[in-house]
């Protein structure tokens, strides 16, 4: 890759310019030295007027250009290689979601528009919560959250809502199990819910011995992923639904690790009563900086008087209305109808796969992660050794390479090394449940061969590390720049070039 | 296996406590540093700030996680290891050494309840 650092300022030169504009006709000027009437500096207030130039680089047409595209060489994406982020399902998007998504007649369309214009928006909404609620089971969707962390606190103000509606005001307490994604406590936490955590057994599963003591009447739910953030299934989770729903509490669903459950078994089948899902993850829309999230969040029949508005509705006539406010609704929880650009993506998605490809799609995941589990476990801890879905967790190298005053190297290390040979570093130090956690998640849409490659350079670091660990720590060896002080950057950033 | 050092005080929350006459010198336990990992900042409160038991005093970051500082005993913070802002790693290098902060006690009986060296030992299982 072509070494570039430099700032837009730096190829600044006095005078230059991009573009040509007409002069203006209102500017003293032109009238004699005379601010004429529509002159637009009088319609600002004498202190809020700029009394000195704007400092902005002044670079010609072809330098802007090739400027960003030098920068935009040096991103990775899923479009540039293979992106193990466990935990984010960094599958890859399908053009087709784009060229649908960028169509005029959806592209263009403006919120405030009449129902009467938008019916085939109306519509896409429509279709889409059919299809969410085929896939997983639930009864009804709101598409405005967006993202999963939205969708989690938007299902908790529905769980919150339904205690209230049955005047059953003292459930104010949400268990979630240590192996939770950070965002349930702090969602909880966001809707004013009290924190209870549930531990994980030796098999990587909550503990349903730890559950049982926790349960009573000032329970309002449980946050679960399922499978959880070990890649592991809760083979319990019948039994969990079954104790959870006895104490009057409802079981909230995190959707972020749906991706292996695709059309093998439904949240709603397990017992969730609300859930959500990412679309960014599990339907393949962009994410990562890519684009937008969007968290839909599904609920179980007894719940759907609490979903959020506004909604779509299908009218006896066939046309499609939105339905706004209502006394049981939860509130609102964003302006319109969620991010339907990416909803739209979402759906195109479902459609091009169809019924038996999206079968497949968690069942080629779970294999293509328990293939790279298998490969890789002699050369790095497996802690929890059963079968995996999508993901799995490493717990670092089995040998370090430590030796006399030489550290051995860590996950931080071999995860940095990986940058060397140009993949994506899979998710380090999560969960916490151990010290030198790599998780790993391929998704199902890379080949063999890309697996492979993987694989090969992931012992090959396994390696170095055992012979001299000195070469990971020093890395990346390749990238444009080594290890920045990521800390530091989110403390102290420096964001202007100026420094006045 | 941490290192715990005799005579110093510790909290479960894996801060130890000096005590310089009415002045507790405050840092975090070898365990803590270890269990963190490599420490890349360290968030701590400023001189004349007043610190309370058993609240946040500030926070380390690592590569791992970013974790609550407790504070072990109440009183006003009358200096801060101004060393670890550009050099956060000190703590892994030596925790007992590297202090966070210092605090004049305002109740000195709080002490009592914090553990001894065995009593910590035990609470870490070592």
């Amino acid at each position: 890759m072509k070494y570039y650092d430099k700032l837009i300022f730096e190829l600044s030169k006095k005078g230059r310019t991009g573009f040509s504009l007409p002069e203006n006709e209102f500017c003293a000027s032109r009238n004699g030295g005379v601010k004429p009437a529509g002159c637009l500096c009088n319609a600002l207030p004498e202190n809020l007027r700029r009394s000195s130039a704007l400092r902005l680089p002044e670079v010609g047409e072809v330098d802007v250009v090739r400027h960003y595209t030098n920068l935009s060489q040096m991103n990775f994406g899923v479009d540039t290689g293979f992106y193990p982020l466990g935990s984010c399902t960094m599958k890859y998007n399908p053009k087709i979601n784009e060229e649908v998504a960028s169509m005029p007649g959806l592209a263009a369309l403006h919120p405030l528009q009449p129902e009467s214009t938008v019916q085939g928006a109306l519509e896409v909404y429509y279709n889409m919560e059919k299809a969410l609620a085929a896939i997983t089971g639930m009864s009804n969707f709101t598409f405005n959250p967006c993202a999963g962390a939205h969708g989690e606190l938007t299902g908790l103000m529905i769980m919150r809502q339904y205690h209230i509606l049955r005047g059953d005001l003292k459930r104010t307490k949400v268990i979630v199990p240590d192996s939770a994604h950070g965002t349930n406590p702090a969602s909880a936490a966001v809707c004013g819910l009290e924190v209870v955590v549930v531990k994980s057994n030796a098999d990587g599963l909550v503990d349903v011995a730890d559950l049982k003591p926790l349960l009573g009447d000032d329970i309002a739910g449980i946050m679960m992923t399922n499978p959880n953030t070990l890649g592991l299934f809760e083979r319990e989770i019948a039994e969990i639904a079954k104790l959870v729903h006895e104490c009057g509490g409802l079981l909230y669903y995190d959707g972020a690790n749906m991706n292996p459950l695709l059309g093998v078994v439904r949240p709603g089948d397990m017992g969730f009563d609300i859930m959500h899902l990412n679309l960014h993850k599990t339907f393949s829309t962009p994410h990562g900086g890519g684009g937008p999230g969007s968290g839909p969040v599904g609920v179980a029949a007894r719940l759907e008087q609490c979903l959020p508005c506004p909604r779509v509705i299908r009218k006896e006539d066939g046309t499609f209305t939105v339905l706004h406010g209502s006394e049981e609704s939860a509130g609102y929880v964003s302006g319109f109808m969620g991010n339907f650009g990416i909803i739209l993506r979402a759906y195109a998605y479902i459609l091009s796969l169809g019924h038996q490809n999206l079968l497949l799609a968690g069942k080629f995941a779970t294999m293509s992660a328990n293939y790279i589990k298998e490969s890789l476990k002699d050369c790095y801890k497996l802690p929890i050794p059963s079968i995996c879905k999508h993901e799995f967790v490493f717990d670092g190298l089995i040998n370090d390479g430590a030796h006399d005053d030489v550290p051995g190297a860590t996950t931080l290390d071999v995860a940095k090394r990986l940058l060397d040979f140009g993949f994506h570093a899979p998710t380090i130090y999560f969960p916490l449940l151990f010290h030198q956690t790599i998780m790993i998640e391929p998704t199902e849409t890379e080949s063999k061969e890309t697996i492979d490659a993987f694989i090969e350079v992931m012992r090959k670091i396994a390696a170095e590390a055992a012979e001299d660990p000195m070469i990971l720590k020093a890395a990346p060896h390749n990238a444009p720049i080594s290890r920045p002080d990521e800390t530091r950057a989110a403390r102290q950033p420096i964001l202007k070039y100026w420094d006045a | 296996m941490s290192k715990i050092i005799e005579g110093l005080k510790y909290s479960e929350t894996h801060e130890w406590v000096k005590v310089e006459g009415n002045i507790a010198v405050i840092g975090v336990s070898d365990y803590a540093q270890k269990e963190m990992g490599d420490i890349t900042y360290v968030d701590m409160p400023d001189v004349d700030d007043e610190v309370t038991r058993e609240e946040e005093f500030g926070a380390l970051e690592s590569v791992k996680a970013s974790s609550d500082l407790v504070c072990p005993v109440s009183g006003v913070v009358v200096e801060k290891n101004e060393a670890l802002e550009d050099a956060p790693e000190l703590i892994n290098q030596d925790p007992y050494e590297n202090w966070i902060i210092k605090v004049e006690m305002s109740d000195a009986s709080e002490l009592d309840s914090l553990l001894d060296a065995a009593g910590y030992a035990s609470l870490i299982g070592e």
